[in-house]
């Protein structure tokens, strides 16, 4: 649960996707999916295994092209941005991945320098450091700062891969499955974190899960992807106050787990 | 290859149908390796160059490999020496073996057992490497940090594999002279001297310049199917092993092609 009230600007859309369709193959996955983020929203999109819901924040990263649609991110046509242009907006936009994505042939302050002295060539060892310190000491895991990425937990992971993205001081985060994997009391802390990163870094954030807890925990608004489209949009309790079987099923579901 | 028909009855696929599936896959996998290397030259020149990520990869490739590349080129030699020097004695022409010798490491053992070497250590673990990056999504969140992952890790191991493999030959071609050195000296009892002054004097600028510059090729050949392989690999854990066993196989493969290529011109040249 938020501990504190977010602060967002609903005259600030910072991501703006209108009729957007993708497909792999002979398989429509995403079929006219328009979506606002407001500046300080977290997001919620859920939506079972295989829905898309990932490929929709590949194609917000740029990760993916779109075959058909707009995709507006910081005022800027993401599917239409190539090379310096896109790095330029990718500097702004956070990925947690899945499974963390952390270097293996890394140590953790590597890891996390890696972004910022590639993007950042003016700052000074020190600044560096302290850097990789502030946002080691945000996720609360500064003694890991010399160890590996395989002598961690999947939680730790976690923790670092976010890490990893906030060292850039993004305007907007993507999460994919952060909570996917984890035992319930991390996914309670990780939850805790993704509201800690809202309100101290003032990001705007889509989070992608199929995690009702984690849903409820951090979304200020929830959509559920269902059939490749956006069928409910909401509170947590507004989406799911429905006769709709398909999402009273997931409900049910998640909960029964 | 078989199918059913409505009957249910198994009907064999025409011959020509299944070669035409076949060749279709290869000329689409060339045409994939072509773009690779294509935009593998139109990356290396551009800025940023990753410096220190080609240094750490030489000396990954480099001199990670002197321990197994010094023991092999030292028995080499000796084992070439040993085995010359019958037919040699039966002429009573021993006297030739550090000339018939450095002919044979400098001209064709050196650069082909360096590039067998580091097509099974240096191209397994660039292949290997690379697509379990590739399954665990660190090449995308590489390309979601603003940062060009094909810059960052091909052009990079590719330079190094093609700077590394040449030298790597010219020291594997040294200790493999100093085994035989060794062995000849116990024998026969020829001095250091007169065994390298024999050894120079057999050999030209040509031997020297030739092995250099297949050794280069062999060395972009590893590090571009390694990468290649790696870089598109699939299908989880079992796609990094594929891609490992047949970055090995595809560039000994290659190897063996280009050194018949090169004698042919080589010896047109000589």
């Amino acid at each position: 649960m938020k501990q504190t009230q977010p602060v967002i600007d609903r005259s600030n859309c910072v991501i703006n996707i209108r009729g957007l369709e993708k497909s792999f193959g002979d398989l429509d996955v995403l079929r006219g999916v328009d979506l606002d983020l407001y500046k300080g929203e977290n997001l919620v999109v859920l939506g079972k295994s295989g829905t898309g819901k990932s490929v929709l924040i590949k194609i917000i990263s740029g990760l993916l092209k779109p075959d058909t649609g707009e995709v507006n991110v910081l005022g800027k046509r993401v599917d239409k941005l190539k090379g310096r242009a896109l790095d330029q907006l990718r500097l702004k936009i956070g990925f947690s991945f899945q499974n963390s994505a952390l270097y293996d042939s890394m140590t953790i302050r590597k890891n996390l320098e890696f972004p910022l002295v590639r993007n950042r060539r003016d700052l000074t060892r020190g600044e560096v450091d302290k850097m990789v310190e502030v946002v080691l000491d945000a996720v609360g895991l500064s003694q890991t700062i010399n160890q590996m990425p395989s002598e961690l937990s999947g939680g730790q992971r976690k923790r670092i891969g976010i890490a990893r993205t906030l060292i850039l001081r993004p305007e907007i985060m993507l999460y994919d499955e952060p909570t996917a994997g984890l035992d319930p009391i991390t996914c309670i802390d990780i939850n805790n974190l993704i509201n800690e990163v809202q309100s101290r870094f003032h990001t705007s954030s889509i989070i992608i899960t199929h995690d009702l807890t984690c849903a409820k925990d951090v979304g200020d608004r929830v959509v559920m992807l269902l059939d490749g489209q956006f069928q409910r949009q909401g509170t947590f309790e507004e989406v799911f106050d429905t006769q709709d079987e398909r999402v009273k099923l997931f409900h049910d579901y998640n909960f029964i787990d | 290859m078989k199918f059913h028909n409505d009957d249910d009855k198994p009907v064999r696929r025409p011959r020509a149908q299944v070669l035409s599936k076949q060749l279709d896959r290869v000329f689409t996998e060339l045409n994939s390796i072509a773009s690779f290397i294509g935009r593998f030259f139109k990356e290396v020149f551009m800025p940023p160059y990753e410096f220190k990520e080609i240094i750490r990869q030489c000396f990954e490739i480099g001199v990670k490999s002197l321990p197994l590349i010094s023991l092999t080129g030292f028995i080499i030699g000796i084992v070439f020496m040993n085995q010359s020097r019958p037919s040699l004695a039966e002429f009573g022409a021993t006297s030739w073996l550090p000339s018939l010798v450095s002919l044979a490491i400098v001209r064709a053992l050196a650069p082909l057992v360096t590039a067998l070497i580091g097509a099974g250590r240096i191209g397994s673990m660039i292949g290997a490497e690379l697509g379990s990056m590739k399954v665990t999504e660190q090449i995308e969140a590489m390309e979601v940090s603003a940062t060009n992952p094909f810059k960052f890790l091909v052009v990079s191991r590719v330079l190094a594999t093609t700077f590394m493999i040449p030298a790597l030959m010219m020291y594997t071609m040294l200790v493999a002279l100093l085994g035989a050195f060794l062995n000849v000296n116990a024998n026969e009892g020829t001095s250091f001297v007169t065994f390298f002054s024999q050894v120079f004097d057999a050999i030209t600028f040509l031997d020297i310049f030739s092995s250099l510059f297949k050794s280069a090729l062999f060395g972009f050949t590893i590090g571009v199917v390694g990468c290649y392989k790696g870089y598109n690999s699939s299908k989880g854990t079992e796609g990094v092993g594929k891609a490992a066993n047949s970055s090995v196989v595809t560039a000994m493969f290659l190897v063996f092609i280009e050194e018949l290529l090169s004698l042919q011109i080589i010896t047109a040249l000589r």
